[in-house]
């Protein structure tokens, strides 16, 4: 987290901080626990495979809980996300280095809410965005 | 494209509440959540910190809308095959979620939720026909009735 930012101060296409979250298989396993998703395909090589894929994947609900962290240490303290949520287009294998990142697309209000809308996505080593979605956050404004 | 495999039975569907089930957001759940996401912010950690922001309780971090409550018959509804649409296709795919939030929702509450098709699109995909099934949930506070969030998310049957 860093410093508060203001409605005021943003402009569209400002670029939201990078981050590079930990897609390790330790990772993968501390999410499954904490989301209750226990498919095989997400720490199981064997049953992976079998089921046709080159290797374990980084489950899609935790990618968009990455796109959650990013927007929200974005906005924090006292911006609130009202509105996120992803499309999973393409597979991210553990230990690859995953960026996430985002860029402001509209500023407007709406009766007293000062907003934000916001494209966001995981980005793989290819450069390639496997997780595309969007955000609407409401900022303060500056007194 | 091939006949359309949206019978009369599936169309019947859209618009049907399913079951409601029962999340609960505890304190753990949170913590764990946001560990497995990587938060750093307190406020999904810390009660003191949670109260200091404004918050009732240690807050649920972004995605996060409560553990299902789990009994053990569950473990054979989870084996029917996804969703219990009679479709011709195998394999399944996630294809997103957006979650919606009209207020805040933190350790303590318990999310009721049920979900709805809204509608059946067909593609023909790189990897062949695809039936695309998509869901409206609707969460609400147990202890007000309050509808704390709306998740809209898709199926992909190929």
């Amino acid at each position: 987290m860093s410093e508060q930012v203001f409605w005021d101060d943003i402009n569209e296409g400002d670029s939201l901080p990078i981050i590079s979250p930990d897609c390790s298989t330790q990772q993968l396993v501390v999410w499954a626990g904490a989301s209750g998703d226990f498919y095989q395909i997400h720490y199981d090589i064997p049953f992976a495979k079998n089921t046709g894929l080159d290797n374990i994947i980084v489950h899609g609900a935790l990618k968009q809980a990455f796109l959650g962290r990013l927007l929200h240490d974005w906005a924090a303290p006292d911006g609130r996300i009202e509105k996120f949520g992803c499309s999973y287009r393409g597979m991210d294998y553990p230990a690859e280095n995953m960026s996430v990142s985002g860029t402001v697309t509209s500023k407007y209000t709406e009766g007293d809410r000062h907003l934000v809308d916001v494209e966001v996505w995981t980005e793989n080593p290819d450069g390639r965005k496997t997780t595309p979605g969007t955000a609407r956050v409401a900022l303060p404004v500056r007194s | 494209m091939a006949e359309s495999i949206i019978t009369d039975e599936l169309k019947s569907l859209i618009g049907v509440d399913g079951p409601e089930s029962e999340a609960e957001v505890t304190t753990t759940g949170c913590r764990l959540f946001a560990r497995a996401a990587g938060h750093t912010d307190l406020i999904f950690y810390d009660e003191e910190v949670a109260k200091a922001r404004g918050y009732k309780s240690i807050v649920a971090p972004p995605g996060f809308l409560g553990t299902t409550v789990y009994k053990p018959a569950d473990a054979e509804r989870a084996s029917a095959p996804p969703g219990g649409l009679n479709i011709p296709y195998k394999r399944i795919l996630n294809g997103g979620t957006t979650y919606e939030y009209y207020d805040s929702i933190v350790a303590g509450d318990v999310i009721t939720s049920s979900s709805h098709i809204t509608e059946f699109q067909e593609r023909e995909g790189s990897v062949g026909p695809m039936l695309i099934t998509w869901r409206e949930t609707t969460f609400r506070r147990k202890s007000d009735g309050k509808v704390v969030a709306k998740g809209s998310s898709n199926m992909i049957n190929y």
